[in-house]
């Protein structure tokens, strides 16, 4: 039942947002996420606890940063409601997602979380105006256009995706998940797949789009270029474990022992 | 060409179709549990399903007429409930035909759906779509050459159906003699001609079902 209730209240909290284009918040309620969790993991290098006790307020866009397997793509994962932790509570905007002692969690459907997949899942019998028309909650063909205006897709609209370059992709998989009027934003990965220039170009779409967000996003990236590009908080993790979290010049000061953990990420 | 083999013809066409349209509706629910859900037994009802193949269609024709028999449970409920008796009759030819046709339309169904990415299914349940509206907007426009391969190979399968007629429905002009037994009493009664003729459009339908599910994997991608 409070499942329910709480994907009702995010639901309504969604609607007639308008799509302020040209500096101004999508929606703009901003964001306050709680995370305390515990996850047993099997990565290749056996089995891992991913712990992870943490919050996000505002409008941050935090970095996951860290080695393949520490549990940064099953942390986004986990807040997106695609695998259930084996305990713990995770609070967005007083709004319980989950709750292991409550028996509460709440379905991908209900969280209404932007995710932005490694390889983009964008629908391949879709064009690239029906993948995000199809984001939706409630259709608004002048959202769609203003969506496809702001990340350049307009001469792309009948595209199907596989025509489509990587960096095309990424920013109809942006688009797409911004169409759906989203909690909060998390990008796996989202640019590991393009070359170093479009990589920057696209890097601007990332920051556009947490702008008008204006809510929390997560984003896991292995580049440290990148974090300082976007980023407004780095978090560490190693071996499921946060070993670090704050700013990018602190978290990457070139001085021991960070300066060591650096190195071995890179 | 006489009526009789006319209504032949058009008899294997019925039972094939009903048994192809049946399927569908069918085969869709289960294809996509087997896919997808983890549930006990699973290896078990695979097995089941996939029988058909292995099993020699007089052995599934005799158990389904043991079933259909007045004097069985199933049958006799059948006639005392329903004044309905399903042996040598097309419905219990279809009954059966549905049953022994299973694994040719859920191993494509289940093989399309597991070969989408499931971060497409994942994607749809972020942007808040449910499982029904995933299934018929993303899953089933990205499996259409698993459905007609699942279609085409119901319906050539029902077309060649011999055994599990012969056992459950006999020879009956009208009602259960389809093509394949009509190939089988024609040759008996050494009228080759005839059998010759159902031969040939077995053979040319046959082939050309074949050549359409080779033509279609072939292209593979047919949105782009």
């Amino acid at each position: 039942m409070e499942i329910k209730n709480n994907a009702n209240n995010t639901a309504k909290s969604n609607i007639n947002s308008p799509l302020g284009v040209g500096g101004s918040s999508y929606f703009g309620v901003g964001g306050s996420l709680s995370i305390s969790i515990q996850h047993s993991m099997l990565t290749s290098e056996g089995k891992t606890n991913l712990e992870v006790c943490t919050e996000i307020k505002g409008n941050e866009l935090l970095c996951l940063f860290g080695h393949s397997g520490a549990g940064k793509t099953t942390l986004l994962r986990i807040l997106a409601g695609l695998t259930k932790p084996d305990k713990g509570r995770i609070v967005f905007n007083d709004i319980v997602w989950f709750d292991s002692e409550k028996r509460i969690n709440m379905s991908p459907q209900g969280r209404n979380v932007g995710y932005m997949f490694q390889d983009y899942a964008l629908f391949p019998n879709m064009t690239v105006e029906q993948n995000i028309s199809f984001a939706q909650r409630i259709k608004d063909n002048a959202e769609v256009a203003k969506l496809m205006v702001l990340f350049d897709l307009e001469a792309l609209k009948n595209q199907h995706p596989a025509k489509l370059s990587g960096g095309q992709k990424q920013r109809v998989a942006l688009a797409r998940a911004l169409a759906a009027k989203p909690n909060l934003l998390l990008l796996d990965e989202p640019l590991s797949a393009l070359d170093w220039d479009m990589r920057t170009l696209l890097q601007q779409e990332i920051k556009k789009a947490h702008e008008l967000m204006n809510s929390v996003t997560l984003l896991v990236s292995h580049d440290v270029s990148e974090v300082f590009q976007l980023a407004s908080s780095v978090m560490v993790l190693k071996n499921g474990t946060v070993v670090k979290r704050g700013k990018p010049d602190d978290v990457f000061k070139i001085k021991a022992p960070e300066y060591h953990y650096l190195m071995e990420c890179l | 060409m006489n009526n009789d083999f006319i209504n032949t013809l058009l008899l294997t066409g019925r039972l094939a179709g009903w048994t192809t349209i049946i399927l569908l509706v069918i085969g869709f629910p289960i294809a996509y549990l087997l896919a997808y859900r983890r549930f006990p037994l699973k290896a078990v009802v695979e097995a089941l399903i996939s029988m058909p193949l292995v099993l020699p269609p007089t052995v599934l024709g005799f158990y389904m007429m043991v079933a259909y028999s007045p004097q069985n449970g199933f049958g006799r409920f059948l006639v005392e409930h329903f004044n309905t008796r399903l042996a040598f009759s097309f419905e219990g030819v279809l009954i059966a035909s549905v049953i022994f046709s299973l694994p040719f339309m859920i191993q494509p169904l289940q093989n399309g759906l597991t070969s989408i990415p499931k971060s497409y299914r994942e994607a749809s349940y972020t942007l808040g779509k449910s499982e029904f509206t995933t299934f018929i907007r993303v899953l089933i426009p990205n499996m259409i050459p698993s459905i007609i391969t699942a279609v085409a190979m119901t319906f050539a399968h029902c077309i060649g159906e011999f055994g599990v007629v012969i056992m459950v429905g006999g020879n009956m002009p009208g009602e259960t003699r389809v093509a394949s037994i009509a190939i089988y009493d024609e040759v008996q009664a050494m009228n080759y001609h005839a059998a010759n003729q159902y031969s040939f459009i077995l053979f040319i339908i046959s082939l050309l079902i074949l050549t359409l599910i080779y033509s279609i994997n072939g292209k593979k991608k047919i949105f782009f």
